[in-house]
This record gives C-alpha cells, structure tokens and sequence, in this order.
C-alpha cells in the first residue's frame, strides 16, 4: 500500500482528518501549560504571553486549532455510541441519546467554565 | 499422489449440517481418530445456509413423539420407513439441545426457553427456529464448533471426482485440489457423503449452484443404488427470476396465497376453508406437494398471473403489518426488496412453485450405512428414508443433525475394526487420474459449451419430470438426456490452467447433474401411480399393492439405470388417506 | 434504455507469463441482473476462463464478494441498473492474496477464526435433557454479531488490516465478541488475553469502514470498540485496585 492510501475514499479521508486533528488537541494542551507557567512566573510573564497570543499568527493557528478541535470533538462524540452500549431494562439506549449525553455534558461544563470566568 | 500425510480414519465428503455433524460425532466417539472433511466450497458456503423456517423436534408438553411421527408419515404419503421415523423424532430433541448448548442462537419465549412455530403439514407447533436464518445460524454454530476439535483436519475446495473402491470396500477417494489443480488420493477407513441434493437438474429451483448431486453420483458410480429418486419437492413460494425462497413462515404467520383475481384458491383444492388467522394442516399450511399441484391446477385453468419468467400467484402478507413483518419475517422483507425490488409491507410477492428437495438419495439404512461397507451418507443426499414422497418442513434441518450423527458414528465404529488398506488402490487412483486427463484437463477439440447441455438439460427436466408427468414426457425427456450424454463427452474446455479452475469443476458437476436427472426419470418412469410429491396423470392414484415400495436405481453402462423395488417398513401406522384442512 | 453494459474484469492467472491485466465484456443490459448474473452470462457464453466464486445468489453464503467500482460488495445483491451507465469494474477483494481471476485466498480469516475460539465454552456440565435458558433480551446482547455470514467484505474496507500485516481483522473479533456477549458463555477471559495481544483489537483505528461495507448491519466496528472499552476496563482494574482481579 502507498502511504498515500487515505486519499483514495472519502471515508478514508475523513479519517486521517480525524486523526490529524488530534494534532489541534495537543496545541491547545501546550498552550494551556505555557498559560499555568506564565501565571507562576508573575503578572509580567503573564502579560508578555498574552501579547504574543494577540499576534496575527497566534489567532490564525488558534482559529484553525478550534476548527480541528470541533471537528474531533463531534465525530467521536457522534462515534461514541459504537463503544458505549447502554441498556436501560431491555432497551438498547439509541445511539443518538449516548451522543447527545455528550454534548450536553459538553454544553454544561462549557457553561461552568464561562461563569467561573465572567 | 498418494499421500500418508492425507489418510483419514473417517472421511466426510461435504461440509453442510450433516457433514459436521458427523465430523463432530466421529471424533468425540473417539478423540484418536483423524476426520477428514472435504468440501468443494468452504464449510460456511454449504447450502444449509440457506434454509430459513426452522428445525422440528418434540420439546413441548402439548406434543409427543407419536404426533410428529404420525405427520411425518402421513405427509410422507406413507413411503416414510417408519422404524426410522421413529428413531428421528425420538433422537430430535437432544440433537437440537445439544445445537442449542453449543450456541446456536434459537428465538426465546419470555421466560428464556426455546420458542417453537408452526408449520406446513405439522399438527402441533414444534418448530424451533432463529428468526427466518435457521439453517444460516444452524450451519455457522455447528462449523465454528468443529474449530475446536484438532482431530478435525478440512481440506476446503478440494473437489471429489470419485470414490476408491477395492477390495469389496470404500477406502477413501480421489479428489482434485482447486487451487493447485492436484489430483490426490485420500485414503481413508470409512467415508461419509453428505454432500446434499440435486436441484440443480431442474431450472427453477431455491437450490444453489453447489447442489449438484455430486455425491449421490459418486455412490451411484460405485455400484450404490439411488433409492426413491422419483420423489422431487416443490415448494410453492419462490421467488420467479431467481428461485429464492419465501419461507413458508411467511404462511404460517397469516399469509395468503391468491391466483390473479385476488381468491384463495386453495379451498377449491380439498385443503380446507379460509380462516382470517392460520390453522395448522389447512389451506396455506397444507402439505407443499399439494400446494405446488394446486397452482399447476390454477395454471390450466388460466387463473395464474404472466410475467417475464412465466406463471405466478401472490403471497400477500400485507395484512401482518410492519411491525409483525420486521420482528418474525426480516428476511422475507429484505429479500424482496434486495432482489425482487417489491417491499412485502406495501405489495404483494410473486411467487411460484420451485424444486426445492430430494426426498431421494443414496439408500442407506437406519445407521446411515450403505450397501457397500465402508460408505455411509446422511443429509439430502441420502435416503433412510423418513420423507418419504414428500418431506415435510422443518423435518430436514433436523434429519441432517440426527441422521449426521448417527452416519457418524458408524463409520467412526467401522473405521476402528479396519487396520491398513488394500494394495489395489494405486492402480485405480491411477485409471482416475487417466480419466480426468482424457476427459477434462487435456480434452481438446471439444464443440459444445457446458451451459449448452446444461440448459437442455433443465428443460427436459422441467417439462418431461416436473410437479405433473406421464409416460409420454417421461419418455421424451429420456430420448433428450441419452443424447446429452452422448454430447458430454464433446464438451468444450477452454480452461487449461491448473488454478482454481472453475470450468473443469462446472464440467465434472454437468456429468454428475446427468446421473441424477437419469435416475429420476427412470424412477419416475417405474412408478405407475400417484404418491405424494410424484404425480401421475396417466396413473392419478395411490397404489399400495404394488407400490407400497422404495424404488432403487442401479446404474447400468451405457443405459437407463435398472430400477428394482424394496418393500416399506411400516411398524405402527397402517397407510391411510392423507387429510389436509378437515 | 442502453442495450449493452462494459464490465471491465481484472484477470490474473499464476501460470500465464504475462501479469493481472483487465479485461473488457460487453453484456446485456437487464434491469433484473445483478453483476454476478452478469458474470455467469460472460461465463457460460463469451469467457469459459473466467474464475470467481459464487453459490446461493442470495446474499447467505457469503462467496460472492468483490470489489465493484472500487467499494467492495457482494455481487449478487448489486444491480446492473443502480451501476449504470458503465463500464463497471471488477476487481477481486483488497488486500487478499490473489489466486485467480476475482477468487482471493482467505487461509489467514480461516485461521484467526480458531484463534480467538469462535465457539462456547462452558465450564458448566452438559445436561442435554433441557436447554439453557436464554430471555430474548439476553439473546439480543449478542445477536447482531452472530450474523455475520464471512464474506470478508469488511477486511477489503480495513486499511488497517492492509498496513498491519498481523491484524486479525473486523469479522473475526465481531465473532469473539458475540461469544463474549452470550449469557451460555464462559470465555470471555480466555478471550480477552487473545485479543489485547499482538494482532488483536488494539491494531484498530477505528475507520470505521468494515461496519459501512457490512451487508448484514452486523457492525464490527462497534464490536472492536467495545471490546477496546472493556479491555482498557479491565486492564485498570487489574493494575491500579488492590482487589481488582476482575
């Protein structure tokens, strides 16, 4: 097989963007540990760090970084249901219901998150 | 060549339910023995596979052994032996719990015992069943537990072309390797054929492209007579183009059988009254011989519909509603729409009768043995015989797991008093090889195509054997299978490769198909009245006097097989009238 | 309506000199022919050579798969019609050994298939007087995996099963797991060592494609991440709970 194998189906495609996608996932852990020590190293730190962050490139890598991060997000929440299988009684829990427990607890700890901030 | 590293102590010819079975039973009875399985296709390719409604056995207190034995017999139009029906029914229940032990996935009442239904010429319901995939799941459960044994050794697509015999025995077979090409000899103490029917001499038919009666013909060969070949069932719901089956559970859950005016024509056939629900034995739960010779009947009288692949009726199940026809009939459904392109839930099914079954087969005994020591034969291919003239639904999933036992088990006993094998069988592997180079791998300058016979074949089969004969299409039908005969041997082979080549395997089934349409015609011819699936119009009815006989057709070079008789064993249920819907 | 259709066939035979090439059939063009009454027809009448494998022509036996138009399907459900205009081609499976034609080598499924021991095991006795008892609930926890007929559509979808040379593949752990989910059954541990080893389900990057291609809905993408999730359950239990022996 060529390495190149991904580009011949669409499925295949959406897969290695999934998967590249995770790349977006570790951008933003980075960020957030350099953000944690720029907090530790005081508010000069701190300042200078958010300045580099307002820099054109900054925004455009972490625009596209939330896009990747979006897309990875939804399809493995829609994917969820395929590893969780939940019975309640004899019913088989539809799939759509485990996805959609994802995004409301998603939509909830967002939510947290924003009233802890504001 | 032969091989040591290829010697069996028990070999089965065919991977289908009886041939695992037997496989499984030969090994238990003793874990020492080596059990050689060859099969043309993969064992999950067998055309057990294909089998939906579901497997008979005795399991409620509402029945007994007696109730499924008498339908058995009854519906067999009493050319059931009944010392074997008797042995089947009261050995059923355990063959199917033991399936049900290693996995087979059996739809469940509520409280988590097995679930029966009922079904066509059977009084009471006892028809176990995995939603309409009995024989699919039946087949997968018994393969994958043959995975378990070492002692089991397959030899997938490999193609048996004939049977060693020397010595007043069956010692193994020759059998050509598909992918390789290679011709072996596989010696072996005991050998069981359970390679299922025939159907494919007829051209409308449920049956497979495997269901060639490769078997039957190895034995006829051999010197084995064919026993009660005239008896070919029809059953009445198939699907025109294609000959898939609509299982007769699509009947026994309500569906309505109607000729082109919308009419249930069956309770013009001494078959009942229409009732709105079911009623076991009557109108469309009748027996499927006279099922099929009603809508023959319909056909004369015009009230049959015309499309491109000739007459049909409907089954229209319609009324059962979605709900019913997704959780029971899911199968049915998804036929239709994947081949006929028709949804049941909207339109009705164009049906019509199709060949089906072989009650007839390799006369074997109540063990499965054969007249020629050393060979035994359960399944389709096979007679014992508990069909009879006609074999009843359901009857035969549960025949190959009885019956494949018991095949099984005798000859893993006989294998165990043999030691070594005679001397004469290098030169016979040797006349085999010879014959194959002669007549198929080598053979040039042949002029007429395999399909060519083939089809000839069919409608000689369909027109001169079909649900209705006589003398004269009898007759005819014989003039025209002489002749291809005479032409197989003309055969053009183009393939010269020795790779898994398809066209050398379509040849030697051609010659097979010939052997088993000519010792049903012949059988047929024999016969002189009406019984069950074998329907006279020159002899309209039953005659025990002289007919209360199994036929058995011994091939003869160069000629019609010759036909003798052998009397029915009757223990406790003298011939009376079959009733249906009374 | 068109008249003819082109099936373009990839023909290889090991003992030919030249290699696979693809060769064209003109057929007749029928609204009820699927490809596989396509391929007798060319067959019976234009090509005795050709070598594919088929058998109940209704989607059961599981022999009939091939790659149409690059997506792999059984042939006897794909009509002629829903391909139209054409030319359609025919490839064998991917990522099989070829032996001829359209006829692949699936010695490697056959083998993995006893591998994971695809059968129950019992540590109860054998009582053969009655059945063990099994709710319809209980027989639906498994059902969908027993449905798998082997057609080995889902390998040719599985780019992984093509990277990995020692990947067991879709259907064989769909098996595993619907012997995992049986309530008759006691082998699940045995199982689970089988398949959290080299070859198993961890090979798997959850494509997804073998449970799109699946024709019976049997799912064995789900199967494998299920077993990925109760695998790392038990891997967790074990190692980090002084109790956790499962």
């Amino acid at each position: 097989m060529t390495i190149f194998w991904w580009t011949r189906k669409k499925s295949y495609l959406r897969f290695i963007l999934r998967e590249l996608t995770s790349l977006a996932v570790a951008f933003f852990t980075i960020e957030m540990i350099f953000l944690f020590w720029s907090l530790k190293e005081g508010p000069d730190v701190y300042h200078e760090f958010m300045e580099f962050l307002r820099s054109p490139v900054l925004v455009f890598l972490n625009l596209s970084a939330m896009a990747g991060l979006l897309f990875h997000s939804i399809t493995w929440f829609n994917l969820s249901a395929k590893a969780i299988v939940v019975k309640i009684g004899k019913a088989r829990i539809p799939g759509k219901l485990v996805a959609s427990v994802n995004y409301i607890a998603w939509i909830i700890i967002s939510a947290v998150i924003v009233w802890i901030l504001y | 060549m032969i091989q040591k590293s290829h010697e069996c102590d028990v070999l089965i010819i065919g991977a289908g339910g009886a041939g695992l079975r037997a496989a499984i039973v030969a090994v238990e009875h003793d874990p020492g023995l080596k059990v050689g399985i060859v099969s043309k296709v993969y064992p999950m390719r067998s055309h057990t596979v294909s089998a939906e409604g579901g497997a008979a056995a005795v399991i409620k207190d509402f029945d007994s052994f007696d109730l499924h034995a008498y339908d058995t017999i009854s519906g067999g139009d009493w050319l059931c032996d009944q010392d074997a029906v008797e042995v089947f029914v009261s050995e059923a229940p355990r063959e199917m719990i033991r399936l049900e032990h290693w996995g087979c996935p059996w739809s469940r009442e509520e409280s988590g015992k097995v679930a029966v239904r009922p079904f066509g010429g059977m009084k009471n319901k006892r028809t176990w069943y995995a939603a309409d995939k009995t024989g699919f799941h039946l087949l997968h459960t018994l393969f994958q537990t043959t995975l378990k044994y070492d002692g089991i050794v397959r030899f997938d697509e490999w193609f048996v072309t004939s049977l060693l015999v020397d010595a007043g025995r069956c010692q193994g077979a020759v059998v050509l390797e598909m992918a390789t090409g290679k011709i072996e000899a596989i010696r072996a103490k005991a050998v069981v054929i359970c390679t299922g029917g025939g159907g494919k001499v007829f051209p409308y038919t449920t049956n497979a492209k495997i269901k060639t009666g490769d078997g039957m013909s190895l034995a006829y060969r051999a010197g084995v007579p064919l026993k009660d070949m005239e008896f070919v069932q029809y059953h009445p719901t198939g699907l025109p183009f294609t000959g898939i089956l609509i299982t007769e559970a699509a009947r026994a859950e309500g569906g309505f059988l109607l000729n082109k005016d919308g009419y249930r024509y069956l309770q013009d056939y001494d078959l009942g009254k229409p009732e709105p629900v079911p009623v076991l034995k009557s109108m469309e739960l009748g027996p499927r011989d006279r099922l099929s010779q009603a809508f023959m009947k319909e056909m004369e009288k015009g009230r049959t519909l015309n499309g491109n692949y000739g007459p049909y009726v409907h089954l229209d199940i319609r009324h059962l509603g979605k709900e019913i026809i997704n959780s029971r009939l899911p199968f049915v459904r998804e036929l239709c729409m994947k081949y006929e392109n028709l949804d049941p839930v909207e339109d009705m099914i164009p049906v019509r009768p199709v060949v089906h079954y072989m009650m007839g087969g390799i006369h074997t005994d109540i063990e499965g043995a054969t007249p020629l020591p050393g060979l035994f034969a359960a399944g389709e291919c096979a007679c014992v015989s508990i069909n009879g003239a006609n074999r009843l639904g359901s009857n035969s999933l549960t025949e190959l797991l009885v019956f494949g036992a018991r095949a099984g088990k005798s000859a893993a006993q006989y294998a165990k008093t043999r030691n070594g094998f005679s001397t004469g069988l290098k030169s016979i592997y040797g006349d085999e090889w010879n014959r194959l180079q002669k007549l198929y791998i080598k053979k040039k300058n042949g002029k007429i195509r395999i399909a060519e016979i083939r089809d000839r074949l069919h409608n000689a089969m369909e027109k001169g054997a079909g649900i209705y004969r006589s003398e004269q299409s009898l007759f005819e039908s014989q003039k025209i299978i002489e002749n291809l005969q005479e032409l197989s041997h003309e055969i053009r082979i183009s393939d010269y490769s020795s790779v898994f080549n398809t066209e050398i395997i379509d040849a030697l089934e051609l010659s097979c198909l010939l052997d088993i349409a000519e010792s049903v015609i012949q059988s047929a011819l024999c016969r002189k009245e009406s019984r069950g699936s074998h329907q006279r119009i020159d002899f309209p009815n039953r005659d025990d006097r002289n007919y209360l006989n199994h036929s058995l057709a011994y091939k003869r070079p160069e000629n019609f097989p010759e036909i003798r008789y052998h009397p029915v064993k009757i223990t406790r249920w003298p011939p009376g009238e079959r009733i249906y819907g009374r | 309506m068109q008249q003819q259709i082109t099936l373009e066939i990839f023909r290889y035979n090991p003992d030919d000199k030249e290699g696979p090439a693809y060769k064209k059939y003109e057929v007749p063009f029928r609204k009820d022919w699927v490809i596989l009454d396509a391929l007798n027809h060319i067959k019976d009448r234009i090509d005795g050579t050709l070598s594919f494998r088929w058998s109940c022509r209704m989607g059961i036996c599981g022999s009939c798969g091939m790659k149409v138009n690059g997506n792999p399907v059984l042939t006897c459900a794909s009509f002629l019609e829903k391909l139209a205009p054409g030319p359609i081609r025919i490839e064998p499976l991917e990522y099989f050994p070829v032996i001829r034609d359209l006829v692949i080598n699936m010695d490697d499924f056959m083998d993995n298939l006893k591998k994971v021991r695809s059968w129950i095991i019992h540590e109860k006795d054998d009582n053969l007087d009655e059945e063990y008892l099994q709710t319809p609930d209980q027989l639906s926890d498994y059902k969908q995996y027993s449905m798998c007929i082997n057609c080995m559509l889902c390998y040719s979808a599985c780019p992984v099963y093509g990277l990995e040379p020692g990947f067991m593949g879709p259907a064989v752990i769909a098996l595993a797991q619907r012997y995992n989910m049986d309530s008759r059954d006691d082998g699940n541990k045995l199982r689970m060592d089988i398949m959290n080893a080299e070859g198993g389900i961890w090979h798997c990057t959850f494509v997804g494609d073998c449970s799109a291609v699946c024709p019976k809905n049997v799912d064995p993408a789900g199967a494998i991440q299920r077993y990925k999730l109760e695998g790392a359950r038990a891997w967790w239990t074990r190692w980090l709970l002084p109790w956790g022996k499962e």
